[in-house]
């Protein structure tokens, strides 16, 4: 089973233009920043908005504009998992799930809540369900229906982040046991990085970057998905031993090699300073602490300057540095600590 | 605040004058009067009959509005809730150029079968449900654009067909709003007069509802009149207020 | 300039308008509300401002003069006859009363509750005809308009009705069949514009006043 799609479309201001690739049993998450057409893509591959392009699911064409085809969403083997589980008001759980069954058998959907664990939840009404009932009540309610290609849009993030890990776990359980196709659109880079083989950047309605996990948060090719990962993402022209940023700046990197291209810096290799730093750092410069983030152990530091950085640091150097927000500070990274790649 | 209570007022004060103006002494004979059993049987029954056919015809024209947009859709608004803003009397005039005699559908009817709408009871259910459905089909159309579309789109990714999507998921889903605009359709064909009287005449058993009896004794017994409003009054807050506790349902 | 509010019969519309155009002229001005009779004498019983009162029966001006609110007593200005309403042209050929017995036909007429129902009821009764109307009218207007529109046959009206209406034809009834009203006016008690009272009533019993009338449809008093 594999999905391949091509998928472009134009509503007002906003366009989508996507090429997809999945093989069966592969998890894809779909990752982007608010507006950039998440939702939109997984609603094209589910049939509900017409789309410019080609679906193909397994062989079959759902959608072939060139052709005029178009399978409608009730006639694809296609399941989606809302943000928000759905589930009908108006009928109880099991009711819910025996929905998409053949003959509306309860028989099934019992069975299917009971290996779930929720056999005891089958009489009750939705509204009675805690959210992370409800979720994994919505999750067995399209998994039931056998789908070839399995939506997940943003399946966690309308829950209790106390509760979040436990369903996050039975999504994983279930997905281990379900052949389709998989695409899970997320914003949290912990369930993408949990969930999924493949990570698929999406911004502006385009993919801007996709591989494994680690491969994407390596090498960011956006500022979405560096401060995804959580490192500086800089962009300029490589001159061989350092890099031209667009403010004029030059920041020392051994083989920046030429031409356009990225370079990431992780906050913990920003060094600050109360004075002058002495020594081997290549690229110093002054800067100003605009603000401070406390996180875990670490304190981060956003520094405005001729290269705005972040820097991570520890509770006890905020002190010894008096840092606070609008302090003048000296900015160090060391040559080796910024990786280069081309754009 | 205060607003609110001259608002209040407004409406209580009235009923206010017509309880503390009421002949008493003649409620009980005006209600076990023949013609008050009559008319009251003709208005439960034109009213619920009207609420009926608003239902059977309103919530297919409810559906019609909530997924049509643009220029189409406001003309299609504006003529279902035309009947709201026309005077009752000039709606009932419409429905004699279009249901009569010489009217555009009445004359072939007429020509062909001999049937003649006007003065039937059948009029007066027509008069109620022109006047009526608007306040349906406008409840029930806010309602479908209040509902989420997420409900119509996991119940077809699940594999529901049009049709069983509406039966089984959007309808239920605006029995809310069904009932209120029903409850609301009901209560205005109820109290329909000018439109029932143009159209349909006033002839005690046939087409004479509350209204128009309350009209005609006016005239010349006033006194049976405020009784015969009472009694129409008792009988809408009785069934509002038996209502009430299912306005809401699971929602 | 004096002023007179005037409280008179639906039927009177016509005529009384013009009157007032015509006394409008001179040194009077008029309000009038037309209403059924009914009505007028309960709004005047319940403390309407109103100078003068005409009715289109004696029943209701006889309540008031026993409530003690006339000035003066209660004077006939006019008369009026009942006719049949019949569509223009008259296509189903109706001639007399008994003509509105005939089965197929549909016949509306007013309420007994209102004057012209009344009448029509003492018309039919005299002519020895039963009638089954299709509808019984709270308002004359109604009965004109159904006939007018063609889904009433015939109905029972006053002259000055179908004179006014101009969209039906009217069939005369025969003085023995036909019952008469008598259109009575009088100043009432608490008029606050005794000389403009008296100018109106003055000018609708004058030959100009009465000729309006008749032209409305009316028979002088």
């Amino acid at each position: 089973m594999s999905l391949d799609a091509t998928i472009r479309l134009k509503r007002d201001e906003f366009a989508l233009d996507v090429q997809l690739e999945v093989s069966a049993g592969e998890t894809i998450a779909v990752l982007g920043p608010n507006g950039a057409g998440k939702t939109t893509l997984l609603r094209a591959l589910a049939g509900l908005v017409p789309i410019n392009g080609r679906v193909e699911l397994n062989g079959q064409v759902l959608d072939d504009s060139a052709a005029g085809r178009h399978i409608p969403t009730e006639r694809r083997r296609v399941g989606i998992v809302f943000q928000d589980h759905v589930l009908f008001p108006h009928m109880t759980v099991l009711d819910n799930v025996a929905f998409g069954l053949p003959h509306d058998s309860t028989r099934i959907a019992r069975e299917w809540l009971e290996r779930a664990g929720l056999g005891d939840r089958a009489n009750a009404m939705p509204r009675e369900l805690s959210g992370g009932q409800a979720q994994r009540v919505a999750l067995i309610r399209t998994l039931a229906t056998e789908p070839h290609l399995l939506l997940l849009d943003e399946p966690l993030s309308a829950l209790d982040v106390t509760i979040r890990a436990e369903v996050r776990r039975e999504l994983s359980r279930q997905l281990s046991g379900f052949h389709g196709v998989r695409i899970l659109v997320t914003h949290d880079p912990l369930e993408a990085i949990a969930l999924a083989d493949r990570l698929v950047v999406l911004e502006h309605g385009k993919v801007v970057q996709s591989g494994s996990p680690a491969e994407v948060t390596a090498r960011p090719r956006s500022r979405f998905v560096a401060d995804l990962a959580g490192v500086n993402l800089l962009r300029g022209q490589g001159r061989g031993d350092h890099i031209e940023l667009a403010s004029g700046t030059a920041l020392a990197a051994p083989e920046a090699g030429d031409g356009d291209v990225f370079a990431v810096i992780h906050p913990r290799a920003v060094a600050l300073y109360t004075s002058r730093p002495e020594g081997t750092p290549r690229n110093v410069w002054r800067g100003r602490a605009e603000d401070l983030d406390l996180q875990g152990e670490r304190v981060r530091v956003r520094l405005s300057g001729a290269v705005p950085l972040v820097a991570e640091v520890t509770p006890s150097a905020v002190r010894e540095l008096h840092l606070d927000a609008g302090a003048e500070v000296w900015v160090a990274v060391k040559a080796t600590e910024v990786s280069v790649y081309p754009a | 605040m205060v607003l609110a209570g001259l608002g209040l007022l407004l409406f209580l004060l009235p009923l206010a004058g017509l309880v503390a103006r009421a002949p008493w002494d003649q409620v009980g004979p005006a209600l076990i009067a023949p013609e008050t059993a009559t008319a009251l049987g003709l208005s439960l029954f034109c009213s619920l009959s009207a609420t009926a056919v608003a239902l059977v015809l309103g919530i297919p024209l409810a559906v019609l509005l909530a997924r049509t947009s643009g220029t189409l859709r406001a003309i299609l608004r504006a003529l279902t809730t035309l009947p709201m803003v026309l005077p009752p009397v000039v709606g009932g005039v419409a429905l004699l150029l279009a249901f009569g005699r010489r009217g555009l559908v009445g004359a072939p009817l007429y020509g062909a079968f001999g049937i003649q709408i006007p003065f039937t009871t059948a009029a007066a259910v027509i008069a109620e449900t022109f006047v009526a459905m608007p306040f349906l089909v406008i409840a029930v159309e806010a309602g479908l654009r209040a509902l989420d579309p997420r409900y119509e789109e996991a119940a077809r990714a699940l594999g529901a067909t049009g049709w069983r999507v509406f039966a089984r998921v959007t309808l239920p889903l605006l029995r809310p709003a069904i009932f209120s605009g029903a409850v609301l359709c009901w209560a205005r064909a109820l109290g329909e007069f000018g439109a029932t009287i143009t159209f349909a005449g006033d002839l005690p058993g046939r087409t004479q509802t509350i209204p128009l009896a309350v009209y005609v004794a006016l005239e010349t017994r006033p006194e049976g009149a405020i009784a015969l409003s009472l009694i129409l009054l008792a009988v809408s807050l009785a069934i509002l207020i038996g209502m009430r506790d299912r306005w809401l349902g699971w929602l | 300039m004096s002023s007179a509010t005037i409280f008179a019969a639906s039927s009177l519309k016509s005529a009384f308008d013009k009157i007032g155009t015509e006394m409008g002229r001179g040194e009077l001005h008029t309000t009038f509300n037309y209403a059924g009779s009914q009505t007028l004498a309960s709004q005047i019983a319940q403390g309407a401002q109103a100078d003068v009162f005409a009715s289109a029966d004696t029943a209701h001006m006889k309540t008031l003069q026993d409530a003690g609110l006339l000035a003066d007593p209660p004077r006939v200005f006019a008369h009026n006859r009942l006719e049949i309403a019949v569509e223009r042209g008259n296509p189903k050929r109706i001639h007399s009363l008994a003509d509105l017995a005939r089965s197929g036909l549909v016949v509306v007429l007013a309420d007994p509750s209102v004057p012209a129902g009344k009448y029509a009821q003492q018309a039919l009764a005299k002519a020895g005809v039963t009638v089954h109307p299709a509808s019984l009218e709270p308002q004359v207007t109604g009965v004109l308009s159904k006939v007018a529109l063609g889904e009433a046959d015939a109905g029972i009206v006053y002259v000055s009705d179908i004179v006014t209406s101009g969209n039906v034809d009217g069939l005369a009834i025969p003085d023995a069949q036909n019952v008469i009203a008598d259109y009575p006016i009088a100043r009432l008690n608490a008029t606050p514009n005794k000389s403009g009272a008296e100018a109106f009533i003055a000018y609708v019993l004058s030959s100009q006043g009465q000729a309006i009338l008749v032209r409305a449809g009316f028979e002088k008093a």
